[in-house]
């Protein structure tokens, strides 16, 4: 103890339980699934011969098409999310006052209801039939096809579901612009569009690039929106490691996959991260 | 004032909040090239009456008239006014050079020239150039309000508002300041509206005072008139420590104060006044050999004594009325704490004054 003591101040020695924690709870999991991706196809032993067949066998099948729907639709997602959540965040925090909480509430309430019933509700909306398509036709005696099975409906589910990750980080960068700065640019001689341009969007930017990040990482990695509205007719790739770990039982391949996703959009978050110094946009450094 | 024509005239101007008033018709006109102080407790409407001059809020009856045109419906962004904020509102994302550049680059002047004008304000104002590429969040306080200062400048504005940017700066700093921006008036000529809850930065820098009290006007005057004769108890112990003492007129200069029981001989009486106040300010008292030595004496007990730098005041107390002596240091009081003293003051030093 007293040797460790010299060693370790009281601080590490302190957050050693957490470091266990973490290694157990955290890194080692991932690194399992980082050793499985190097060991031959359809096998379950870790300490065997490593290869990078697994990777290999990607790039040599049509992997890399769920790889660019995934990127691409969580690209779009993010996009048309921002171009939605922007006036609501600045509505919660500038425009709304009292109302805000109430706001807050009908976007916060359908988190509690599970991802999956959610979106099985909006197959029932969308069906032939269904909500929707059943009302158009007893009123309107209209029978247009259904958008289920679409790409468009798998957007449309992701950024249903997405929308609070990005909503709520931008509306805390909304709020933290201070009202004397936005009125001092206007004083200035600032027009509206000016005051935004300069002022406004630059010093919210650290919440607006959180809720970026946020809904990127979680889009990227969406699955339900797929298979339950888009009828799988497209295949992300986190259904493509789900297929691998369960009905090939190709863990393997699947955890090639899934460190192959990690590094991607772990390459990407960086390029984001040192792109947008945070705390340089806030004026720390 | 001194003959120059008044730049900004404001007529009847007021502003309400549902039913609150927070302006109520305040006229007033301001001249080129003047340091106009409004000072004020929190409350009082001054932020209110600053913001409809600088258009960031609209008033809702009266007018403002810049060199006699209306400017009511002008916003902010088209005023050639500019605001020098509490918080100074800086833009943390911006360096010094680009806070300061910014009303230019917003009009669309190029680079050079307004690098020029920047560093030409920022030696004016006595920042180092190389200040020029920091970023304005590593700045000490004063030199902050030196940025914010540059950065209302280089608007080049007629008026140039003040909402109290040295209130939470600390004395020492707070006071050297006052002086720079005092400096910084006669330097460029331009027109000085500061607001204050401190009666004694306004009488440091201004050359015009108002007074304001629960959204009016109650006094204007020059820092001297407004020290000297103030029309209000309000006013008066608003400038710092007086003795006020309830009275009621009795004679063309003389009041009666049914607290002591005793008359006062005081400056004339203006007409109309009936019951008031009597303020002495607190150098104006002595202490007394005899009661022959002032034309107004009281008996008192010493309390207790504060040491203020170059003065020393005494807390003298007759029955439960505390009274504020003061006297330099070299003139200190002799005796010690609970002696029985007479003070005294003449009747030129007695003001009277309404509620």
């Amino acid at each position: 103890m007293t040797t460790l003591g010299k060693i370790f101040g009281p601080g590490t020695r302190h957050a050693v339980p957490l470091i266990v924690f973490l290694l157990i709870g955290f890194a080692a999991p991932l690194l399992a699934v980082i050793g499985f991706s190097f060991i031959p196809a359809r096998t379950f032993e870790l300490w065997q011969s490593w290869s990078l067949d697994n990777y290999i066998e990607i790039f040599n099948s049509t992997s890399y098409l769920s790889f660019l729907w995934s990127l691409g639709l969580a690209a779009i997602t993010v996009l048309i999310l921002a171009i939605i959540c922007y006036p609501i965040a600045y509505g919660l925090a500038r425009v709304f006052g009292k109302y805000s909480t109430l706001v807050t509430l009908l976007f916060t309430i359908p988190l509690f209801v599970s991802e999956n019933v959610r979106l099985y509700g909006w197959v029932l909306f969308f069906i032939k039939n269904g909500v929707l398509l059943g009302t158009l036709k007893a009123w309107f005696g209209i029978e247009p096809d259904s958008w289920l099975f679409t790409s468009g409906i798998i957007v449309f589910g992701m950024v249903y579901v997405y929308l609070p990750f990005m909503l709520f980080p931008m509306t805390l960068g909304v709020s933290m612009v201070p009202d004397q700065t936005r009125d001092a640019a206007f004083d200035l001689g600032a027009t509206r569009w000016q005051v935004f341009k300069e002022v406004e969007l630059p010093l919210s930017m650290p919440g607006i690039m959180i809720g970026f990040l946020l809904s990127f990482v979680l889009a990227v990695g969406a699955i339900a929106e797929a298979k339950v509205l888009g009828g799988q007719q497209i295949i992300p790739i986190s259904h493509d490691i789900e297929i691998a770990f369960t009905y090939a039982q190709n863990w393997p391949l699947g955890a090639a996959l899934a460190v192959l996703l990690m590094l991607v959009v772990g390459t990407l978050v960086l390029f984001v991260l040192r792109r947008f110094d945070l705390d340089a946009i806030l004026g720390r450094r | 004032m001194n003959g120059r024509s008044p730049i900004l005239q404001l007529h009847n101007l007021t502003k309400t909040f549902g039913s609150f008033t927070a302006v109520k018709g305040i006229s007033l006109d301001i001249s080129e090239g003047e340091f106009f102080t409004i000072v004020g407790p929190s409350g009082s409407g001054k932020t209110t009456l600053l913001r409809m001059l600088t258009g960031m809020e609209s008033a809702t009856s009266g007018d403002i008239l810049l060199r006699g045109a209306r400017i009511n419906d002008l916003p902010a962004n088209k005023r050639p006014t500019c605001m020098v904020f509490q918080s100074l509102a800086l833009f943390p994302h911006r360096t010094v050079g680009q806070n300061i550049e910014f009303s230019q680059k917003i009009k669309g002047v190029e680079p050079a020239k307004r690098k020029a004008r920047a560093l030409q304000l920022m030696a004016q104002l006595r920042l180092p150039e190389n200040y020029y590429d920091k970023s304005v969040t590593k700045c000490s306080g004063g030199e902050r309000q030196r940025v914010a200062l540059a950065r209302a400048l280089a608007y080049d504005p007629d008026i140039l508002f003040f909402d109290e940017p040295l209130s939470a700066i600390d004395y020492k700093l707070r006071k050297t300041l006052e002086k720079e921006l005092k400096d910084i008036h006669r330097e460029t000529g331009k027109t000085f509206i500061y607001i204050t809850h401190s009666l004694e930065e306004a009488m440091v820098m201004s050359d015009r005072i108002g007074v304001m009290r629960s959204g009016q006007l109650v006094q204007v005057g020059s820092p001297q008139q407004i020290y000297s004769s103030p029309g209000t108890k309000f006013v008066s112990e608003f400038i710092g420590d007086v003795n006020v003492i309830g009275v009621r007129a009795t004679a063309t200069t003389g009041v009666h104060a049914a607290e002591f029981g005793v008359d006062f001989v005081t400056q004339p009486v203006p007409a109309g006044f009936g019951e008031g106040h009597l303020v002495v300010r607190p150098e104006s008292l002595r202490f007394l050999g005899s009661r022959s030595e002032a034309q107004n004496c009281l008996e008192g007990r010493v309390y207790n004594e504060y040491v203020l730098g170059s003065r020393i005041q005494y807390q003298v107390r007759v029955g439960e009325h505390v009274f504020i002596v003061e006297k330099l240091r070299q003139q200190a009081f002799a005796g010690s704490l609970d002696d029985q003293v007479l003070i005294g003051w003449d009747a030129k030093d007695s003001i009277l004054v309404t509620d």
